[in-house]
């Protein structure tokens, strides 16, 4: 049997809305731990420039934001640990937390948990990923200069990973299912100026083909139900993100695509359970929105908490 | 960086990788590739709890290009298991500790 680290909120993922929600729930003296399996900040991490985030009209770096999250959390007695959360269950009042290295109890608990990016479930995808197949434009890009490149998708994600990847690579064609994007309007104006850039409207990705590396894709234009294929080094997928609920799944209800259901304070089926951010449903995939829903979380658990008395 | 890990270059992937009596575990990363070092902390845990067993190294791509390119790695994170001087296994992109642990167990 493992030492169980007893508080008063354990939470999930040390990205923009758990640590909103551990500045909160700090400044209300809960003991608060904080549970982080790879490094505070998230998601945010993945991208090179956050130009979006309110009160930093120069932009901010997301690694310096992320920083700035986690001193400001930790300023007010949060705990961050590195150990990730495997599984939540009910023992006696209060909610047991397994991690990787510890066990953990709390009266409350918020998942923050956020999501990870979607494959495209195409042959060869696994085969060629560090190959040629990449999911992080900011990681890969330098291995890919005066290269030809695609991106899969039509979001904010798909387009900003493009625009960047145009700094290094010859040639980028943008690959979307459908006849217009889904981006914000100022990211389609910038696509559709750069002049590296070639958008292939109405076309899927069916296979990656290759010897050791991808050296070539074959797309489909599903309009006109024609299959060609496209000569190119890599191919960076940014079709979304699915969220990390695996190890809650059958604890709390989830939605269709596996986010978790919550109702308006950010309450989730189980009472003492608050989900945050991009695990949540009805969150919009932005860092402001998931601080916010952390924020709102750790104010329901402050309420539950009281009403629990104690 | 942990005492457990070693840093190697393209000048010294041979003696300290290829030649080394245990498996090496490469962690293939740069500066300002976040998910690198998202999975940091993760390969430090490896290093201490497993170094009777393996050899842990790093190798920072952007000032060693030879070796990356050498072995095909166009994306990092990249983890690449060396034993007696041949890859056994390469993981790319960040990973759960479990399924690391599991498969660098199969070749200790």
């Amino acid at each position: 049997m493992r030492p169980i680290e007893k508080c008063d909120v354990v939470i999930i993922g040390a990205g923009p809305a758990g640590l909103a929600a551990a500045l909160y729930t700090g400044r209300a003296r809960l003991k608060t731990i904080v549970l982080e399996k790879g490094l505070p900040g998230g998601q945010i991490l993945m991208t090179d420039w956050l130009e979006n985030y309110p009160g930093f009209p120069e932009g901010i770096r997301p690694f310096d934001l992320a920083e700035n999250f986690r001193r400001q959390a930790e300023k007010f007695g949060a705990i961050i640990e590195t150990d990730e959360a495997r599984g939540v269950r009910k023992e006696d009042d209060l909610w047991g937390v397994e991690g990787q290295n510890r066990e953990y109890a709390a009266r409350a608990v918020i998942i923050a948990t956020g999501a990870a990016y979607r494959k495209l479930g195409i042959p060869n995808e696994e085969r060629f990923t560090g190959k040629g197949v990449s999911y992080c434009a900011t990681c890969d890009a330098a291995f890919f200069k005066d290269k030809i490149v695609a991106v899969v998708g039509g979001g904010d994600n798909a387009l900003t990973e493009a625009i960047f990847l145009t700094r290094f690579c010859r040639k980028l064609f943008l690959i979307h299912r459908r006849d217009r994007f889904r981006a914000v309007k100022i990211l389609q104006e910038r696509v559709l100026a750069n002049p590296k850039m070639e958008v292939l409207w109405n076309s899927v990705v069916e296979s990656a083909e290759g010897e050791s590396c991808l050296e070539r894709i074959l797309v489909k234009n599903v309009r006109e139900d024609r299959t060609f294929p496209l000569q190119l080094d890599g191919l960076f997928v940014s079709i979304g993100m699915d969220p990390h609920t695996e190890f809650v799944k059958g604890l709390m209800e989830l939605n269709e695509w596996r986010e978790i259901k919550v109702k308006p304070n950010m309450a989730t089926s189980q009472a003492g359970i608050f989900a945050a951010g991009d695990v949540a449903e009805a969150c919009p995939k932005q860092v402001i929105t998931a601080a916010g829903s952390g924020v709102a979380a750790a104010l329901a658990v402050i309420d539950y908490l009281e009403s629990l008395g104690g | 960086m942990s005492a457990d890990i070693l840093n190697v270059s393209d000048a010294s992937f041979d003696e300290d990788v290829l030649k080394s009596t245990l498996p090496v575990l490469v962690d293939f990363w740069a500066e300002w590739c976040m998910p690198c070092r998202m999975i940091a902390p993760t390969v430090e845990n490896i290093a201490e709890t497993h170094k009777e067993k393996l050899k842990v190294a790093k190798m920072n791509v952007d000032e060693n290009m030879k070796t990356p390119s050498k072995y095909g790695i166009r994306g990092i994170p990249t983890l690449l298991l060396f034993k007696a001087g041949e890859i056994k296994e390469t993981m790319v992109g960040v990973q759960p500790r479990d399924k690391i642990v599991e498969i660098i167990s199969k070749h200790l």
